[in-house]
């Protein structure tokens, strides 16, 4: 098993009737609520806390991409990895990722996590997400209906720059490029492990099967609800007759571990509710831009994340959260045990770990980490004896002789 | 009303055609919602006229979006239509997205079309007075921001289908809107400029623009910036009426091109 401790680094002041006062999280929400001073602290205590997830233990620490909102504040995940390549020696830096479509040229992705890889000594996983509809379309203003092909083309030239070792040119439909010559290169070869978050489309399936990339399932709904989904995806990984490795796929879990299970209401309900009222509360309009996904995945009933049907978030009670498993919480013994549920249902090698939940404060963050990596983590390592709880395809290499470093977590 | 289909080459594309009327040729072109069942201003033109109302492809039944991606394609698209159907100078109809592609037609082969009618056309935009953006527009915000009167435009949106708390309804409208809205994104979306306005200066075509004075989507400031950059064109407004101004105020409307032409 692979454990990645995942940050989304929301803003933390989000007012009492935010839900009242405010129709949306992302895209329209006036930023003169964000406060750069208080800002400065707060990412410097989000980077400590991954910092910290090595420290414990971490196989990775996660970082992904954001616009416009105070759901996550990182528009470029890439920054924020490098400060951690400086700082941290062992874990993978799972940077889930840069939204390909988005940059001019995409180029741009080559170059970056070519150099974060260089920095990292090998350490980088890189995603290529779609991104959110409210991301993509609204705040960065790509046409819904062309955003798959810009896509598509985007990830082609990615990956060509990577391998060739010679400038080429590159003639497509959004990019045009007389010269592809991608300086530097990344150390892993020939590219580093590549995540694909996905929603449940079958052309995400098969993109991912294609190309030996694993599936990541980003959802807020927990596990239980991910069974159809993920079920979906290995009937179509069995229909392809690949291996089947746990590694192909992952899954993302808000945590909160506590002394008892009594403690952890008392600990983490809060912020819990935080995260669930308010970085969730998306304008249902910027969810899904007409054309952003594709006709036979609406007819298949497959929702983003954030289009969760049936989803009441603030008529949920911490009790419905944690019973139907949207949030895995308890004592030690209570997430492990629904830790190995999940990660057996779903036959997932790669779980990305929330266990900082909207507006928790560091000292709960690190207590949760802490029990999680010491208390939990090392029950879990085992459950895939069958694949020597490895599969290269899809971990970092890191190099053999790095140089010498002092780091946060030494 | 009665359609048919015809195939373009060499694409293959498939493309409805709703036919209805005698008198002289008028071709329409839809707005971004596609046709209304049983279509208030579709029914008033064919009583007057010739009335050819091919749809874009990603609406009913037309085929063949995956190939049209800018504004230059689907223009071209749109003069190979007019082209197939062998129509020679008809009255050159377009209501909203399908205003904003005639008047890109006439840009282009203006030789070709000498009659335009733009009935409250996208394609401009003005920081002071924007325009809506409807693509975040939730289903039930539709009628209101459409119509000036927003029960009638519920009923005629809904007709025959349903109704907007129906969640099979919904799903059905959903699949379909993200099907036409996400074609008309490619000329729309996020902002309905594709560089028109440069070319306003050659449309030869006498032109009359057509505005509902209470339209909520593209305020009727922007017939007045159209009237100015078309060279030979008059404006007509209309009381009591928003953008979906044909299908409220249809008798209006089709005196208006009457009166024109």
């Amino acid at each position: 098993m692979k454990f990645t401790w995942f940050h989304l680094m929301p803003w933390p002041h989000m007012p009492d009737d935010f839900r009242q006062k405010y129709r949306s999280v992302w895209v329209d929400l006036p930023n003169r609520m964000y406060q750069p001073e208080l800002g400065h602290g707060i990412y410097h205590q989000y980077l400590d806390q991954l910092e910290y997830a090595e420290s414990v233990g971490f196989d990775g620490i996660g970082v992904n991409e954001h616009h416009a909102n105070a759901y996550g504040l990182m528009p470029s995940p890439n920054i924020m990895a490098a400060t951690l390549t400086r700082r941290t020696s062992k874990a993978a830096l799972v940077v889930l990722g840069n939204s390909i479509a988005l940059y001019n040229p995409p180029l741009r992705v080559a170059e970056e996590f070519a150099m974060l890889d260089v920095l990292s000594g090998g350490r980088l996983v890189a995603g290529f997400p779609v991104g959110t509809s409210m991301d993509t379309n609204y705040a960065y203003g790509t046409i819904p209906a062309l955003t798959r092909e810009k896509y598509a083309e985007a990830h082609e030239l990615i990956r060509k720059a990577w391998t060739a070792d010679e400038p080429f040119a590159f003639n497509g439909r959004y990019t045009k490029l007389r010269y592809v010559n991608c300086w530097p290169k990344p150390i892993q070869r020939p590219a580093p492990p590549i995540f694909i978050p996905g929603g449940g489309s079958v052309e995400t399936y098969d993109f991912c099967l294609d190309n030996t990339y694993s599936y990541s399932y980003l959802s807020y709904s927990g596990y239980l609800r991910a069974k159809l989904l993920m079920d979906g995806y290995w009937k179509r990984v069995a229909e392809r007759k690949v291996d089947e490795s746990p590694y192909r796929a992952g899954f993302a879990q808000v945590i909160c571990v506590a002394d008892t299970d009594a403690e952890a209401e008392r600990l983490y309900g809060p912020h819990i509710s935080y995260f669930y009222n308010r970085c969730l509360h998306v304008y249902p309009g910027f969810a899904d831009a007409p054309g952003y996904r594709t006709i036979k995945t609406i007819q298949t009933g497959a929702l983003s994340q954030f289009t969760q049907s049936g989803r009441d978030y603030p008529n949920m009670t911490w009790k419905d959260l944690t019973e139907n498993r949207y949030v895995v919480a308890g004592s030690p013994e209570t997430v492990r045990q629904q830790m190995e549920e999940l990660i057996k249902s779903l036959r997932v090698g790669n779980v990305f770990c929330l266990l900082h939940i909207g507006d928790m404060p560091d000292d709960k963050v690190r207590h949760s980490t802490k029990l999680f990596a010491e208390k939990v983590m090392p029950h879990l390592r085992n459950l895939w004896p069958d694949w020597n709880n490895h599969d290269d395809r899809f971990w970092v290499h890191p190099m053999s002789e790095r140089l010498p470093m002092r780091v946060a977590a030494e | 009303m009665k359609s048919r289909l015809i195939t373009l080459k060499p694409s293959g594309a498939r493309i409805e055609v709703v036919e209805a009327g005698e008198g002289r040729d008028l071709l329409f072109l839809h707005g971004a919602g596609g046709h209304l069942l049983d279509d208030p201003l579709l029914a008033a033109l064919s009583r007057r006229y010739h009335l050819v109302a091919p749809l874009l492809p990603g609406y009913g039944r037309s085929t063949g979006e995956d190939g049209l991606r800018d504004m230059l394609d689907i223009t071209l698209h749109a003069l190979d239509v007019m082209q197939k159907l062998d129509l020679r100078k008809p009255i050159m109809v377009g209501h909203s997205m399908g205003g904003m592609i005639a008047a890109e037609m006439a840009a282009i082969a203006h030789t070709e079309i000498t009659k335009l009618c733009l009935i409250a056309p996208a394609g401009l935009w003005n920081d002071d007075d924007p325009v809506v953006d409807i693509f975040s527009k939730l289903p039930y915000e539709l009628p209101a921001l459409l119509f000036h009167d927003a029960e009638l435009g519920r009923k005629l949106m809904t007709a025959g289908a349903g109704n907007m708390d129906d969640p099979e309804f919904l799903k059905q409208f959903l699949v379909a809107n993200a099907r036409r809205l996400g074609m008309a994104g490619k000329i729309l979306f996020p902002i309905p400029d594709r560089g028109l306005a440069q070319r306003l200066y050659r449309i030869t075509a006498r032109t009359v623009l057509i505005w509902g004075k209470e339209d909520a989507l593209i305020p009727v400031s922007y017939g007045d910036a159209f009237r100015k950059a078309i060279p030979d064109a008059k404006l007509v407004k209309i009381d009591k009426a928003g953008h979906a101004v044909g299908q409220e105020k249809p008798a209006a409307v089709l005196k208006a091109i009457r009166e024109f032409f």
